[in-house]
């Protein structure tokens, strides 16, 4: 007769995790009990101390590793390095984006969000709500539940949990995409596609759950690689699932082809919204990324790497050649995004082991999602604040003269475009040679030459918005606004951030790159 | 651990920059001025150190994964290239006193962004570490991309832009060998390095070492400009201030032809040999094409530009005939070509500050109205040409006469390139400066040179003398790199065959 053995749950090294998701429920009930003047204060305390807590919890575990490495919850989630610094960064980066949700002070006292989202837009029922100046407190559980997910789905050792963790991760975002308090219609617009393509996409990665369950008989990331290196059953199923896999993953990466939703999804989304997207969905989309593709299906490399590398170059190319044309900053923003993507693909086919004091694959990585993140957070912080009468002022022609109007917000804009487009003495720079030269040393010479010479595509697109900002004439009736610290505090930390990563970028590549081995 | 003069000569500038970032508004000249100085008096004190002997080198770990070190050192190259910048910036900020500002491009952020060019410029031609270098050279386009795009012309915007993709282009190919030079050496030696000492010790395959060269090559090719990649030169020499034109060719530009001595030949130094009949000749096109574009142009700093571009096609035939006389006369004439544009720059912007125009025709007879002025003038233009007793003729004399010793057949076309620059000089001279004074020069030069104009010429023209007469003071240290340099690249001077009467 077989026991079932009592379910082990390891509560104090998952902490972090369980931090976030228990201020994500007290948010809820905040909402349910809380009286209604009280819950915008109380739920910024609580993201922020949640947050904070985690990070806390995170710290404490880190520097006890012995006990404190391993696959844990029964094996489903893997606490290794890089999960870990994955953890860290999304908590940093989740904290930073969501105070720019917090922001009332450019908006007239109320966020960025619809006063009533659930009304008909121009509805008597929206303006009623506006006029009470009622707001949804709600985006702040809403994004700490996706950032739950976001931080499943990077430590995920099994396809379910990651499957799970990708729909906590998604179903959120889609709602948060909806809410924009201005330009409704295009907002909700956003929602929908993003919901539907997100949806499809998740069914891809399902399927492709099953055909590799069929493969290998387990949807453990070790079994898996076990399988593969002994296999029972021919490589067909394996080869298909791993293609449904990567639909799936790469769909949440943006990379082209299925790239679509991102320009539409990040300009109807609330900017707040957006930066929270561009960033933290983008980490932990590429942090599970690269652990299926070397954890489970490692032994399988020499099929998917020349795949990889095509996308990477089609990524590359039509990030930067459309970012060229663009007229919207948001929708630049979200090519540039594209194109980031096919940056970071670069170094995952490069696939390069970790050796002690040597730049690897996953330490390369880290490091270009680090810097790009926070020129990310500040960058799409700053479009909030620059408006007009009608709201925020995304047509790039209305950012015109910029320096002129306010020298420290543009000087600024133009360090994190700078750090965008990797000129040296930015974070960005180090980042961009960090994953080309693991390509290189993978054995990928041309596709850093062909990431080279999209790079200067690139930079022109940049450039384009420095020059936009310094070099013309002031744009009528465009003003930037004042905001409180919750927009400034990301704005400066991103610049910051970004001129000093290029400049002492050692430590945090040594950290990287020492703790970048996955446990299986 | 001793003081770190080096650090501190780069970082005087960089100081004054960020100062100028504090509202100062009407004593920033005077503030820019006193870091300039205080450059030169650091500059001075570091080649006395260095001259006596003092070992300045600097060496500490900056990114270990990368095996990049902050490491810095002189040797005669960078001392003099260093000298030359920090004696031009003060020229430079004394020239441009009176420019004036427009909306948020004030004079004050003129004189920070000459400084923050300044130190960056120092940190390129000291550092001693390949990724170092690679960020100082990429470092130097901001600055100078905002000086050109906030101080210029009508079409700056446009010129900022293509001077900046340009050397994007150029340096971002330069990345791709600096990137596959890291992973050479993990390759061959296990640990990561950048130092350059330490890659020159590497046996690199040569098929991968003509590629990295290449990729080294093309940045410094575009940045020297040579023929066809020079096109960004003109519009930016055109556009930009007079002031920052003497910066962005008389020093930016000479990392270019630095940096092929530096890191072509003395990391690559088969892979360069390969390349040099294909060097020469991207030489002496630049010589002659740049010579008779100069003969053609209407603009008067376009001209300039042009004839810099027929210079710098001296340096590099200098360089790549490998002869100790004509790496020597390079190193020279990247001084020389330093001092003598920026006095023809310089002047000229003068003439363009009374005339309101830079155009050639639009001037005639000054030599009437402002005599001194026209007296620097063919100073400058002298020099330019060439003349015995500037400077600049001892160095262009040496490159020939290197490059005749190794191919005479290469030395004579280059020979063109001298009587052309008479030509170019002589007939700009001829049509600004003689003849009956126009009306519109008349009523426009009300004044002969100013007192700060003089100060501005007097030091430039005394370096250009000084040089000209006692060439030793600088090649003494010059020549020690060149020798360095052949006996790296593992060739010889060839030895002169012996006539008949000889035997």
């Amino acid at each position: 007769m077989t026991t079932i053995a009592a379910p082990t749950f390891e509560w104090l090294q998952l902490a972090p995790v369980l931090t976030v998701l228990l201020a994500a429920c007290i948010g809820i009930g905040i909402e349910a009990l809380a009286p209604r003047r009280w819950r915008f204060l109380a739920q910024v305390v609580l993201f922020e101390v949640g947050i904070g807590v985690a990070f806390v919890f995170l710290v404490l575990s880190w520097l006890q590793p012995t006990n404190n490495l391993g696959l844990m919850a029964m094996g489903s989630i893997s606490l290794d390095g890089p999960s870990y610094l994955m953890w860290g960064s999304l908590l940093v980066f989740a904290l930073l984006s969501m105070l720019v949700f917090a922001e009332r002070d450019l908006n007239n006292g109320a966020t960025a969000f619809a006063a009533s989202a659930a009304s008909v837009p121009g509805s008597a029922a929206e303006a009623e709500a506006a006029l009470a100046r009622h707001e949804h407190s709600e985006v702040f559980p809403l994004a700490l539940f996706s950032l739950t997910g976001m931080m499943v789905f990077v430590a995920a050792n099994d396809l379910l949990t990651a499957f799970v963790a990708l729909e906590v991760m998604s179903l959120p975002l889609y709602l948060l995409s909806g809410m924009a308090r201005r330009r409704r219609l295009l907002s909700q617009e956003a929602a929908l596609k993003y919901f539907l393509l997100g949806a499809l996409s998740s069914a891809f990665f399902l399927f492709g759950i099953a055909l590799t369950y069929g493969f290998s008989g387990s949807f453990d990331y070790g079994r898996i690689s076990d399988a593969i290196a002994d296999p029972v059953y021919g490589r067909g199923l394996l080869y298909t699932g791993m293609a449904f896999l990567a639909i799936g993953l790469l769909f949440k990466i943006g990379a082209v082809p299925f790239h679509n939703w991102v320009p539409d999804v990040y300009v109807g989304a609330p900017t707040p919204v957006t930066g929270f997207m561009a960033i933290c969905t983008k980490l932990a989309a590429v942090g599970a990324t690269v652990r299926v593709f070397y954890v489970a299906l490692g032994g399988e490399r020499w099929s998917w790497q020349p795949l990889l590398a095509v996308i990477a170059v089609v990524t590359m190319g039509v990030g930067v050649v459309i970012a060229l044309t663009q007229t919207d900053m948001k929708r630049l923003l979200a090519y540039s995004s594209i194109s980031h993507a096919g940056f970071i693909l670069v170094a995952v086919v490069g696939a390069t082991a970790g050796v002690t004091g040597q730049v690897n694959s996953f330490g390369s990585i880290l490091f270009y999602l680090v810097a790009y993140g926070f020129a990310t957070v500040g960058a799409f912080a700053i479009v909030t604040m620059v408006r007009d009468q009608a709201g925020e002022v995304h047509e790039i022609s209305g950012w015109a003269g910029l320096g002129r109007k306010s020298p420290l917000l543009a000087g600024i804009f133009a360090i994190l475009m700078l750090s965008f487009a990797g000129i040296p003495l930015t974070g960005g720079f180090i980042g961009k040679w960090a994953v080309f030269s693991a390509a290189w040393r993978g054995g990928y010479s041309w596709l850093v030459l062909a990431a080279v010479a999209f790079s200067l595509v690139a930079a022109y697109v940049y450039l384009r918005v420095i020059v936009t900002m310094f070099f013309s004439e002031p744009a009528e009736g465009v003003v930037v606004g004042k905001a409180s610290g919750m927009t400034w505090v990301p704005v400066a930390l991103g610049a910051f951030v970004s001129a000093y990563l290029g400049l002492f970028p050692g430590p945090l590549l040594d950290l990287v790159t020492s703790a970048s081995t996955f446990l299986r | 651990m001793t003081f770190p003069w080096l650090t501190f000569l780069g970082l005087v500038p960089l100081i004054g920059a960020a100062v100028l970032c504090l509202p100062v508004k009407q004593i920033a000249r005077g503030v820019g001025m006193v870091f300039a100085l205080a450059t030169v008096a650091v500059g001075i004190g570091v080649t006395v150190l260095s001259v006596g002997g003092a070992d300045l080198a600097e060496r500490a770990p900056w990114i270990p994964a990368f095996g990049a070190w902050w490491a810095l050192d002189l040797d005669g190259m960078s001392l003099v290239m260093v000298l030359l910048t920090v004696v031009l910036v003060p020229v430079v900020l004394l020239a441009e006193w009176r420019l004036p500002g427009r909306g948020r491009w004030t004079p004050q952020a003129f004189v920070a962004l000459v400084l923050a060019l300044e130190s960056m410029s120092v940190f390129v031609f000291l550092a001693q570490d390949v990724l170092l270098f690679y960020l100082f050279f990429e470092a130097t386009l901001i600055p100078m991309y905002f000086l050109i795009g906030g101080f210029g012309g009508p079409r700056r915007s446009y010129a900022a832009v293509k001077f900046l993709l340009f050397s994007l282009a150029g340096g971002l190919v330069m990345l791709a060998s600096v990137i596959g030079l890291y992973a050479t050496s993990v390759q061959l030696t296990g640990t990561p390095t950048y130092l350059l000492d330490e890659l020159m010790k590497l046996q690199i395959d040569p098929t991968l070492a003509r590629w990295l060269m290449l990729g080294f090559l093309f940045a410094f090719v575009v940045k020297a400009p040579m023929v066809p990649v020079h096109t960004w030169l003109p519009t930016a020499a055109e556009e930009a201030t007079p002031g920052t034109s003497v910066l962005l060719v008389g020093v930016l530009d000479k990392i270019g032809t630095f940096g092929m001595i530096k890191f072509c030949l003395w990391l690559f130094p088969e892979a360069s040999t390969w390349i040099a009949p294909a060097m020469v000749v991207l030489a002496l096109i630049s010589i002659l094409y740049g010579a008779v574009a100069a003969i053609g142009s209407k603009n008067l700093l376009r001209l300039v530009a042009y004839t810099s571009i027929s210079h710098f096609g001296f340096m590099v035939l200098g360089i790549y005939t490998f002869t100790s006389t004509g790496i020597s006369g390079s190193i020279f004439y990247m001084v020389n070509h330093g001092f003598s544009t920026a006095a023809l720059f310089l002047v000229i912007g003068f003439l363009i500050s009374r005339r309101g125009s830079a155009v050639v025709t639009d001037f005639g007879g000054v030599q009437k109205v402002a005599p001194v002025l026209t007296g620097v003038f063919l100073m400058a233009g002298l020099s330019g040409l060439a003349l015995p007793g500037m400077s600049s003729f001892v160095s262009e004399f040496m490159v020939l006469a290197g490059s005749w010793s190794r191919q005479p057949g290469v030395a004579a076309v280059a020979v063109i390139g001298t009587v052309l620059a008479a030509v170019y000089i002589l007939r700009m001279y001829q049509r600004t400066m003689t003849g009956p004074v126009t009306d519109d020069v008349a009523r426009t030069f009300t004044t002969d040179a100013t007192a700060r104009e003089k100060w501005v010429a007097a030091p430039v023209l005394a370096v250009i003398l000084l040089l000209g007469f006692v060439p030793n003071l600088a090649l003494t240290v010059i020549e020690p790199v060149a020798q360095t340099t052949m006996s790296h690249v593992g060739v010889t001077d060839p030895v002169a065959p012996l006539g008949e009467e000889a035997k």
